[in-house]
């Protein structure tokens, strides 16, 4: 009786409630259903090129979910995340493109750049919550906007390509400020081990500091929380700058290991993706890698959807959808199942 | 037209919210609900109106069984309830806050609506302009939009949910001429309260409500001081069981005045010695949550001075009180004291980190599972608050503050607990009190108050008018302090 309490559970209903809803638009429209899904496999792990595609996309997913799972653990619902990957890359293009350094010591700054750029962006909206009264959500949102257009305009602006006016991009950056790429691979090991390392500091912190635990202590109960001893306004401070520390970072690997300079849409929607990610995952960090690199599968094999099977790519998004929906709904389904066992009970 | 309730009762978990309750109330009748905060009365309307359902008994409206399991199903019925914020959608006109809430049985018809508002305006002396938005209304006029409101949509009965907080003396005035006038026209109106006077003055009968038990209903005029025992229960004899030898003065509050969102005191002067037991009496509201929150740093007092060891620390953060030995437990024990969601064992892991910094999770679930054994607490380390019964969480709470205090300050140390679990709790704190703690409390037994204090303070509208050693009074004597009689 234990599995159907067990997110395993939860999960495999999910996953399965996704693949026939899926399996139905695709009958819906007399495509084939097996051949689709087997291309979504072989699109995205059918070669050691493909698989390197997919944990290359997964890396900025990865980085920002980690991000998420910070500020939501602590009870704060960081929309903003977006515009702190924006302000990482704006910050780590500002280094790129400013200083003239060997690679060994160009990459470090710009990591360093894109970190601050991130944690100053995120403080923005801790400090709109904490001593402005702003819900973070929309003190976020508006954060997002202000993030996209000071690329714009960067782009357009002081940091347009000569002779041509094109929202299309900034020059490429010199190959000293781009992460180092494996031979014949689109994969940057510096990238993928700076995603690992950032999810292991966040299981890390969860699990074993003191810090972590009064994080969510503050995300369950604040009242409770600050009658503990625990400083709620600074924790939440931190929090959003922690969060916006390593959402700078999935805007480095944006600009230094995918684009090679700074586009308009740098921080290519992973910010929202990776609310998807963390709502999977039920905030779990551990969860975090394997739920991320589900979804690039979805996305790099649903490519092939599109190259063999003419379907528009979307409908990888719509299955990733479906996904959240179903875990989400199941997981409620489950909670409100044991709310009513436990009001069936008499005593305790 | 009576309605009649008979056996009522609910049970939340193990807290029997109502036990047993009959009352009847009579076409015309005004009939006052009267009890201290937690004793049942929101849950008897609440199954009045609709919004709980009870576990037994049956509502009767005018010899009718009523299946009451939604607010429609009440309203149909013609049970009403303006609740103690009314309910009204602040950005709308009057008119559309009618239109909003249309029950089936009526259609669209915004000049039938305007026709029925100025209709029942005129008819009960409201002042109500259909266009008029009610968000620039007045609480008390909002609340004249909610009857007017109810009545438009046929009841017959109506609740009122502590009509009186948030508004004027003159709005009161007219609210009580308005239920007088609804009384006079056949209306049952059931008036919930826990200011005596109200009761007092307009009620035709009362029925108190004691730990969810029905203690009495009398006719109202009546003695204040019947209500007040009825109320706080001390007709039992209570032998006082403190023994504390006094030390010397540790804290001393000079005209302390505070104020925020849990409430108000004003020029309170007390001293407290070390390893004594206060308790704090009063009707809810009079001043000892913010009293008890001030002590321990949780609100910082606007003028006056509080003196321990030597300084005034009346201006000092939380933080420094609690490293300082002060302590805050809280009547809410779910919303304010544990965290619901993080285990036993995270919970210990919280209350001892001093200062480390990671934490060594074999050592905190150790600590954990001594703690259960020594507070004899019914769960495992893994045990959330909320899978905890009432007495368990407070046995908890106490396993958690720290080995050496020198203030405690709690609310309501044993409401809701079941016998074993408030003798257990007293035990505890008259450990801590011999140990050298003092102990500040509140609490609206009277029996408890005379039992376990050494001196009885009573609060009264925010301010101190009875400090009185315990051994030396009675419940009479406590109970009149509490009504104001005799100041």
């Amino acid at each position: 009786m234990k599995i159907y309490q067990g997110p395993i559970y939860s999960y495999s209903i999910a996953i399965l409630v996704a693949v026939v809803f899926v399996s139905f638009l695709l009958a819906l429209f007399e495509i084939p259903i097996f051949e689709t899904y087997i291309l979504l496999l072989t699109g995205s792990l059918g070669s050691t090129t493909k698989f390197g595609d997919t944990l290359m996309v997964g890396v900025p997913v990865i980085i920002a979910s980690a991000s998420l799972v910070i500020t939501f653990k602590a009870g704060l619902w960081n929309i903003g995340v977006e515009g702190q990957i924006i302000a990482g890359a704006v910050a780590a293009s500002f280094v790129a493109r400013e200083l003239q350094l060997p690679a060994g010591i160009l990459l470090p700054v710009m990591i360093l750049a894109g970190a601050l750029g991130g944690a100053f962006w995120g403080l923005l909206v801790g400090l709109l919550k904490v001593k402005g009264g702003v819900n973070e959500i929309f003190g976020g949102l508006g954060l997002n906007f202000v993030a996209t257009g000071l690329v714009v305009y960067l782009i357009i602006g002081p940091w347009s390509r000569k002779g041509i006016a094109s929202t299309s991009g900034t020059e490429p950056f010199h190959q000293n400020a781009w992460f180092p790429t494996l031979e014949g691979f689109r994969l940057s090991p510096l990238a993928v081990a700076l995603a690992f390392l950032v999810v292991f500091i966040v299981i890390y912190v969860f699990s074993r500091t003191q810090f972590g635990l009064k994080l969510r202590a503050i995300g369950l109960n604040p009242h409770s929380s600050y009658r503990f001893g625990i400083p709620t306004s600074k924790y939440l401070l931190i929090a959003f700058m922690l969060g916006g520390t390593v959402a700078g970072l999935a805007g480095v690997t944006q600009v230094a290991s995918i684009h090679h300079r700074l586009v308009p849409s740098i921080s290519g929607g992973y910010g929202y993706l990776g609310i998807l990610v963390v709502l999977l995952a039920g905030y779990r960090p551990s969860l975090v890698v394997p739920i991320a690199f589900f979804f690039s599968m979805i996305a790099i094999g649903s490519i092939q959807w599109q190259l063999r099977l003419g379907l528009h790519s979307s409908l990888g998004g719509v299955f990733q959808g479906t996904l959240v929906l179903s875990v989400i709904l199941i997981s409620a389904m489950r909670l409100m199942q044991q709310r009513r066992n436990k009001n069936s009970k008499v005593g305790d | 037209m009576s309605l009649k309730l008979l056996n009522i009762t609910k049970r939340f978990g193990t807290i029997l919210a109502n036990d047993d309750i009959s009352v009847e109330i009579g076409e015309g009748e005004i009939h006052g609900l009267l009890g201290e905060n937690g004793a049942g009365k929101s849950t008897l309307v609440n199954i009045i109106s609709g919004s709980l359902i009870k576990d037994s008994g049956t509502v009767e409206l005018d010899g009718e069984y009523l299946d009451l399991s939604s607010p429609t199903d009440a309203i149909e019925a013609g049970i009403g309830i303006l609740h103690q914020e009314p309910l009204v959608f602040l950005p709308f006109s009057i008119i559309d806050n009618f239109l909003a809430g249309l029950p089936k049985s009526h259609d669209f018809d915004r000049t039938g609506v305007r026709g029925a508002i100025s209709e029942i305006s005129h008819e009960y002396g409201f002042d109500l302009d259909p266009d008029a938005i009610a968000s620039t209304l007045t609480i008390g006029e909002r609340q004249q939009l909610e009857i007017a409101r109810l009545l438009w949509m046929g009841a017959r009965v109506l609740i009122l949910d502590e009509p009186t907080t948030a508004i004027s003396e003159d709005q009161r005035e007219n609210l009580f001429a308005t239920i007088e006038r609804l009384a006079a026209s056949g209306m049952s109106v059931i008036f919930v309260s826990h200011k005596l006077e109200e009761i007092q003055s307009i009620c035709n009968r009362v029925t108190v409500l004691r730990k969810g038990e029905l203690v009495d209903t009398l006719t109202v005029p009546c003695p204040t001081s019947d209500l007040i025992h009825l109320m706080f229960g001390g007709y039992e004899q209570s032998t006082p069981q403190s023994q504390t030898v006094l030390g010397e003065n540790v804290l001393a509050l000079n005209a302390i005045s505070a104020k925020d969102e849990n409430g108000t005191i004003e020029d309170v002067n007390c001293r407290f010695s070390e390893g004594e037991i206060i308790g704090l009496a009063g009707l809810e509201g009079a001043g000892q949550r913010i009293l008890l929150r001030s002590i321990s740093g949780l609100t910082n007092p606007y003028s006056g001075t509080i003196n321990f060891g030597g300084e005034d620390i009346s201006h000092y953060p939380y933080s420094w009180h609690i490293e300082n030995g002060f302590h805050y437990l809280p009547a809410d024990r779910e919303g304010e004291g544990l965290i619901q969601g993080l285990t036993v064992t995270e919970h210990f892991a919280l209350a001892e980190s001093q200062g480390a910094k990671t934490i060594d999770w074999g050592k905190s679930t150790q600590l954990a599972e001594d703690k259960l054994q020594e507070y004899a607490i019914r769960g495992t380390v893994d045990s959330r608050p909320e899978d905890l019964s009432g007495g368990n969480q407070q046995r908890l709470l106490l396993a958690l503050m720290p080995a050496n205090l020198s203030v405690l300050s709690m609310e309501h140390p044993t409401r809701g607990l079941d016998i074993e679990s408030a003798e257990w709790v007293w035990n505890e704190l008259l450990e801590r009190s011999k140990r050298g703690t003092t102990i500040i409390f509140s609490s609206s037994d009277i029996e408890e108050l005379i039992s376990f204090s050494d001196r009885i303070l009573v609060c009264f509208t925010g301010g101190i008018i009875g400090d009185v050693s315990a051994k030396a009074t009675t419940p009479h004597d406590i109970g009149s302090l509490i009504g104001g009689i005799g100041i």
